[in-house]
């Protein structure tokens, strides 16, 4: 396989890591998360600091990276879970600026806007690969869970799930950590395939792309997370030789698909042996698979 | 001791008293009634009771233990269940994951459980599910079970409602205007599977009501409230013949 498409398919589990997050907060527990790149920033940074200033070895600086990523969450999440939907999305989004601006001040430590080159390029593809399907795993695994249930429960009626018994902050933190270690990751993983960080990478342009992913699959659907992270990530490359209008395209793809099918493309179905039997069987009839 | 002992409740939202020096005991097993006007402060009585709001005064015991102001989820968990007058469930669920979500307490295996399955997460998610096929077949819904619950008619939503309510096991039911838009006949079934489940679950139940004749036959003791204050309390005969309720509640009728 030449080069070229080893790195797509490093940059397609790069991005499904934090959109799996994103999937389990934004559409799983209805928690609008429009500053996902902050965590992505928070894990590069932290990693890279540690394997650039201080010779730390790539996988522990990875995984220090995951851990201030969910301490971060817990700092943010504190004050900004308990408000209302709208304006925690917003705080979300208030919070990336703020670690993209920290970033850009901090000279010293991340180099400014010019930020840091020269790192180890130790992200390889069985890397990447191996970390999306344990995450796909574990992920599959808790909205399957009770645990995943009671999320589901917060974001239909949260009232109604108080009213059972559902804890509905802690589980907001929860989902919250787990997104945080999951972007921390991507962009520690990001930051060692590059080569090369610097704060533009990790601007809202970035958060947005990566809702956009979660929205377009479907929001309730896993499936369609990790579909739209595999179109979403290699269109525009495919659509390289188109130049210009790649982006113009891609735009295009997204509207038209949120025009037609606004619950997303997989809406809230599942890959599952069962799920594909039921398609089978009523083939022919209904083309909407729900 | 009474299960629940509500004393002085008080609630203020800006300069309307909502609820004034509203106290009450519940004994265990009993099935009581609230009835009162529209805005008497049937439902905020609820909301305070299980900790959506706090109230301005006053204390409410829950088994010799104070809850008041405690948050939701933990009044639940201590056993005080409800239903909704403008029914919530969750919606994009299926009948069987309303009920299910319902019963998690009885099952424990943790949050890195939930991520990676363990064996005791496997029995205890087949516990839930045999607990609440169990339940559905006993409201009458098994052969719905499947059916996402937004699709329900209207009279089977307030039965799972109240199913998802049951499936906490818990001592005490909050019922909150449960015959709230039905007709007489869907009434009548109501009140039947009402009585049916108090007895079947020993519980304790306390339903808020708009109607008085849909209580009259039901509950054995009923206490009428209007402008958040208790006007009269009694055996649903007292009441029915208490002027002051005629008045207040039924209106002057001349």
């Amino acid at each position: 396989m030449s080069q070229y498409y080893v790195g797509i398919l490093i940059l397609i589990c790069i991005n499904l890591l934090a959109v799996l997050g994103l999937s389990l907060m934004t559409g799983f527990t209805g928690l609008f998360n429009f500053g996902q790149a902050g965590f992505l920033a928070v894990g590069a940074y932290t990693a890279t600091i540690l394997t650039t200033h201080y010779a730390i070895p790539f996988l522990p600086a990875l995984a220090a990276g995951m851990a201030v990523s969910v301490l971060t969450s817990f700092i943010i999440g504190y004050p900004t879970l308990r408000l209302k939907g709208d304006y925690f999305a917003i705080a979300t989004l208030g919070f990336a600026e703020v670690v993209r601006l920290l970033v850009e001040n901090l000279e010293k430590l991340t180099g400014g806007s010019r930020g840091i080159p020269r790192i180890p390029t130790n992200t390889s593809l069985p890397l990447a690969l191996g970390a999306s399907i344990i995450a796909l795993w574990l992920v599959a695994n808790y909205v399957s869970s009770r645990h995943g249930r009671n999320c589901v429960a917060v974001r239909e009626d949260e009232l109604a799930a108080e009213s059972i018994g559902v804890d509905s902050f802690r589980y907001k933190q929860v989902v919250f950590a787990i997104n945080a270690a999951l972007g921390g990751l991507s962009g520690g993983l990001l930051a060692h395939y590059v080569g090369f960080i610097q704060p533009s990478m990790f601007s809202t342009i970035k958060s947005t792309e990566l809702i956009v992913m979660v929205i377009f699959g479907g929001m309730h659907s896993l499936t369609g997370a990790v579909f739209s992270a595999i179109v979403l990530t290699s269109l525009p490359e495919l659509l390289r030789t188109a130049q210009a209008w790649r982006l113009v395209a891609y735009g295009a793809l997204v509207v038209l698909i949120m025009v037609a099918r606004p619950e997303g493309l997989m809406g809230s179905w599942e890959l599952t042996p069962a799920n594909i039997k039921a398609l089978f069987k009523k083939s022919g009839s209904a083309e909407e698979g729900e | 001791m009474a299960l629940l002992n509500i004393e002085d409740l008080t609630k203020d939202f800006g300069g309307v008293r909502a609820v004034d020096h509203f106290s009450q005991e519940l004994e265990k097993g009993g099935l009581y009634a609230i009835i009162g006007p529209n805005g008497a402060g049937k439902t905020t009585i609820f909301n305070l009771i299980t900790g959506i709001y706090k109230p301005s005064e006053g204390r409410i015991y829950f088994e010799d233990e104070e809850i008041t102001g405690r948050p939701t989820h933990e009044i639940a968990q201590k056993g005080i269940a409800r239903t909704f007058q403008n029914i919530r469930l969750f919606s994009d669920f299926s009948v069987r994951d309303n009920v299910r979500t319902a019963c998690s307490r009885y099952a424990s295996y943790s949050i890195l459980e939930g991520l990676i399955p363990t064996p005791r997460r496997a029995r205890e998610e087949k516990e839930l599910a045999d607990r609440s096929s169990r339940l559905l077949e006993l409201v009458g819904l098994s052969n719905r079970a499947d059916e996402l619950s937004k699709n329900l008619p209207y009279g089977h939503q307030r039965r799972l409602e109240i199913a998802r309510a049951l499936a906490q096991e818990p001592v005490l039911l909050l019922l909150d205007e449960p015959a709230a838009g039905m007709n007489p006949d869907e009434t009548v079934d109501l009140m039947e599977f009402i009585e049916e489940i108090h007895e079947t679950f020993d519980l304790t139940i306390l339903l808020i009501e708009h109607h008085m004749e849909v209580v009259m036959g039901l509950a054995d003791d009923i206490v009428v409230i209007d402008f958040g204050r208790t006007i009269a309390q009694g055996t649903p005969e007292e009441v029915q013949s208490n002027p002051t309720v005629i008045e207040a509640y039924l209106g002057e009728e001349d």
